[in-house]
């Protein structure tokens, strides 16, 4: 039996999130303590070993991306990526509207590992309202010398997607288009202004108050083994309990859409969910009983991503659905790169054109095709991940495609 | 050094070298568009892609390092699938008058579909329109035609880097992005200083310049080396010749030949030819007797003209005579100029066009 | 009214901050004035063309002029399933004008938008960056008489 283990939302609701001194009475701000007292190198061993994986989408280990920066750079940049642009996503938000302190320490702990005194945090032009929350908590934590001499600003986006991916997120709070750097070098090494710069999610960051405090075993110990900890998951579509859920890894897909979603809206069969926002796979019902932890997922061809869980029931037109996608990327491509820029375009007229009953089977094939060389071919992932529901959908719900052709 | 093997060949590198130089150097001929060497690299037309062993994708060989025992290759299936798509991709969009096209035989992206041999695209969609990035720009120089652009940004780079104009960037995103000038206006109305570096580093034909416009492909004229005479400064071009007339100008950007200038013009250079050939254009002296201009020899003209300073001088001394002289030309001949004015007239009367 | 210089020299002071002048004169103006613009690029040291880019990248920003409340219609997946269509539908039908326009009094514009995460709520409405829950075509009369 599946259940919630609230670690980064233990006291939602019960804080004031903007309060440093709320926090404080809760036990926050130890962590940074605990990581102040130790030296630089133990630190960013502690957060190795407690197997804390990024938590945006591409689930990279978290202490080995801040050994990557060079410690006898003059500058470097800590930055918080809350661009939370993967639709059915909203987990950041929920994180910063119950416990944002969390994420200034954790940001703050970033800061003593690679000895940075300045942090951004990327926040979507959608959540103006979480600007303001955070400002005021960083002015409250700062007045109450929590973070000491650690500094943090609220950039805003203004509404692109692309601008979740890292160096496409740098070059926007540079003042620029939000377009994807090419890699290496990587942000570690020439980020933000050229400066060394680690960006984690904001759940990335909020997890390590806890790990400083209560050991890297402890964090190791929770969920999976080897991609330990709980996940903010977010349920939309056609479940029955829309909402979030903070769960250890090691749940199955199932225990997330029965027991905790309450199953399918309006006791209808379940046929599809899309797991980890947009550009998920899109997954059949014999593969439910996988953890949703980053590699059960990955051994299904899908992936945990954001941790967005869109359910569709038995009635739903997966082409249409799929369609809309396929709208959304050539909306949000930020047009670098060949594959992407004239690929979203070209999925999207297709899809367009089979979900209208004109498609033949020349045109899917055309799109497998084209959904191939984009994952081979684009600049960033979002070039690369936009075909992945075109692709999951026709390998699992191919007579859908076929009884519109 | 680094070695590693391309194409089942083996070579040595330096550290640092990308992947693009290490392929051509192991005599890989790689496809580029967006990649240029004098300009930052933008890592995005994605046409260089190689696919080194172990790697998941296919990694753009302009902007990744070599790295040590690498295995490359660069014509594998997924590799030429790749170059094909993305070419089919830019045909869907691009508009094929190939037949009038100024850039016929010089364009990147006809010479990269026939070498693979993308006839067509089996993406142009049921709308083959598209959106249309068409511009009318009534200026004199630059004919701007963005349903020819394949969005490799190296005219908004060449614009900064090169010229440092900034006139240009890209506006919009997606499908939609496309070159503008702000409020994508006129190039006029613009930072523009109009040096046509865009029409020199564009591969395909979407910039092109309207005073050769018509006048003969480029694989229908002969190119003479030779040097600018609008001013001192010596940038080499290239005269476009045929049938013994000037039809156009372009530039050499390769430092051997062009040491100045590295192909760089200004709008004289680039486009102020037409003067050659021009009916207008002085051929004889004229001397103007009775309110009308008549032809004369270069002595008559030359005598007419000293005893005229003669009679001048002899009449209102020295330093009623003044001489300008002329950017157009060289050292030497200013040398010669002031050289004239002091030593046989005698007067410091001597100024420049320049400042004027 | 403040006056744009005003507004982008408040600004000035955030390195590469030409975003948040860009919605520091949204938030007055409900999107960028030309001479603003103009203003902004010399201000942060870019070209006038890099601005025009930068402004024209995001889809927040706006270089047109715009209705007093700007509506948003997020017609991502999740609202798309639940009803987005008939939503924008009945937007449009009582505004009498399509997405991408403005009434003629100049108090409304609609625009569609990628998700805003408020997906617990869906379909979600945002009118000037404020979000509406679980709007239904019958209820789009009332939501937007309540703007005045």
């Amino acid at each position: 039996m599946a259940e919630e283990l609230r670690v980064l939302l233990q006291y939602a609701d019960q804080i004031n999130p903007e309060s440093a001194d709320d926090y404080v009475k809760v036990g926050g701000y130890k962590g940074l303590e605990k990581a102040r007292s130790m030296d630089r190198k133990a630190l960013i061993d502690e957060v190795k070993k407690s197997g804390l994986r990024g938590r945006g989408g591409a689930g990279f280990n978290a202490g080995m991306k801040w050994s990557f920066v060079p410690q006898d750079a003059p500058i470097k940049y800590v930055v918080c990526n809350l661009d939370e642009g993967e639709p059915g996503t909203y987990k950041d938000r929920i994180i910063c509207e119950k416990n944002a302190q969390a994420l200034l320490e954790g940001m703050a702990i970033c800061g003593t590992a690679i000895s940075s005194k300045q942090g951004y945090i990327y926040c979507r032009g959608e959540y103006p309202f979480v600007v303001e929350l955070l400002k005021n908590a960083i002015k409250s934590a700062k007045a109450s010398g929590a973070l000491g001499d650690f500094d943090i600003e609220v950039r805003m986006g203004a509404g692109a997607y692309v601008c979740g991916e890292e160096t496409a997120l740098i070059e926007s709070i540079e003042g620029h288009r939000g377009e994807p750097r090419f890699k290496p070098p990587f942000p570690g090494v020439e980020g933000l202004w050229a400066a060394p710069t680690v960006v984690n999610n904001v759940e990335t960051f909020a997890c390590l108050p806890n790990i400083l405090a209560n050991g890297a075993e402890w964090f190791a110990g929770i969920g999976a083994t080897r991609y330990p900890g709980t996940k903010i998951v977010t349920l939309t579509g056609d479940i029955e309990n829309a909402t979030y859920f903070e769960v250890p890894t090691n749940v199955t897909l199932r225990d997330v859409i029965f027991t905790l979603g309450g199953g399918v809206k309006n006791g209808k069969k379940f046929k599809a969910v899309q797991v980890g926002g947009t550009s998920g796979a899109f997954i059949p019902e014999q593969n439910l009983d996988t953890q949703i932890d980053f590699d059960s997922m990955g051994s299904i061809g899908a992936a945990l991503g954001s941790g967005a869980v869109f359910v569709l029931d038995e009635t739903r037109d997966i082409v249409d659905v799929v369609t809309r996608i396929s709208k959304f990327f050539e909306h949000e491509s930020c047009g670098k790169c060949n594959p992407c820029r004239e690929g979203t375009f070209r999925l999207r007229e297709i899809m367009e054109k089979v979900n209208a009953g004109r498609g033949t089977t020349q045109d899917m094939d055309n799109l497998l095709l084209l959904s191939k060389v984009m994952q081979k071919a684009a600049l960033c992932g979002l070039g690369q991940a936009a075909p992945i529901p075109i692709e999951s959908t026709i390998k699992h719900f191919r007579y859908e495609y076929l009884r519109k052709i | 050094m680094i070695s590693l093997t391309i194409d089942g060949r083996e070579i040595q590198v330096p550290r640092g070298t990308t992947l693009l130089t290490a392929c051509r150097q192991a005599g890989a001929d790689i496809p580029t568009l967006c990649y240029d060497p004098d300009l930052r690299l933008a890592g995005s037309c994605r046409m260089c892609v190689v696919e080194v062993k172990g790697r998941r994708n296919l990694v753009a060989g302009c902007v990744t390092p070599a790295e040590n025992n690498m295995v490359v290759e660069t014509e594998s299936p997924d590799v030429v699938e790749s170059r094909k798509i993305i070419l089919e991709l830019l045909l869907a969009r691009h508009k094929l008058t190939c037949h009038t096209c100024e850039s016929d035989g010089s364009c990147k992206l006809q010479d990269y579909c026939y070498r693979y041999g993308v006839t067509d695209s089996r993406f142009t969609g049921e709308f083959h329109d598209g959106p249309h990035f068409s511009k009318e720009d009534a200026n004199p120089f630059i004919k701007r035609d963005y349903d020819k652009c394949i969005m490799c940004t190296r005219c908004v780079r060449a614009c900064e880097e090169i010229t440092g104009a900034q006139a240009i960037n890209v506006m919009n995103r997606g499908h939609h992005a496309k070159i503008a000038t702000i409020f994508d206006g006129n190039l006029e109305d613009s930072p523009c200083v109009f040096c046509g570096q865009c029409i020199m580093v564009c591969p395909v034909g979407a910039l092109t310049s309207k005073v050769a416009a018509g006048k003969g492909k480029s694989y229908q004229t002969e190119k003479v080396l030779t040097t600018c005479t609008y001013c001192g400064t010596g940038c080499t071009l290239e005269l476009n010749v045929k049938d013994d007339k000037v039809v156009g100008v372009t530039s050499v950007r390769d430092e051997n030949w062009s040491p100045v200038n590295r192909g760089a013009l200004c709008v004289k250079g680039r486009f102020g030819w037409d003067f050659i050939n021009s009916s207008d254009r002085l051929t004889t002296p004229l001397i103007r007797e009775n309110g009308e201009l008549r032809p004369a020899s270069w002595d008559e003209a030359l005598d007419f003209t000293a005893a005229k300073i003669k009679e001048i001088k002899g009449e209102h001394g020295p330093d009623s005579l003044a001489m300008f002289s002329s950017a157009r030309v060289t050292n030497e001949e200013n040398y010669l100029a002031q050289k004239l004015m002091r030593a046989a007239i005698g007067t410091n009367n001597v100024d420049h066009c320049a400042r004027l | 009214m403040a006056n744009y210089k005003d507004i982008i020299n408040s600004c000035r002071e955030k390195r590469g901050g030409i975003i948040e002048a860009f919605h520091a004169l949204q938030a007055e103006y409900n999107y960028i004035p030309q001479d603003a613009l103009v203003e902004a690029a010399r201000v942060f040291g870019v070209s006038e063309a890099q601005a025009y880019g930068v402004a024209t990248f995001y889809s927040y920003l706006s270089v047109e002029n715009r209705g007093k409340y700007i509506i948003r219609m997020c017609e991502s997946a999740p609202c798309h399933v639940a009803g987005a269509d008939a939503v924008i539908r009945a937007i449009e039908n009582y505004l009498d004008i399509k997405v991408g326009e403005t009434t003629a009094d100049g108090k409304f514009t609609i625009e569609l938008c990628e998700c805003i995460g408020q997906c617990q709520a869906t379909p979600v409405i945002t009118i000037n960056s404020q979000p509406v829950f679980n709007v239904t075509p019958e209820k789009v009369p009332e939501i937007l008489d309540a703007c005045k």
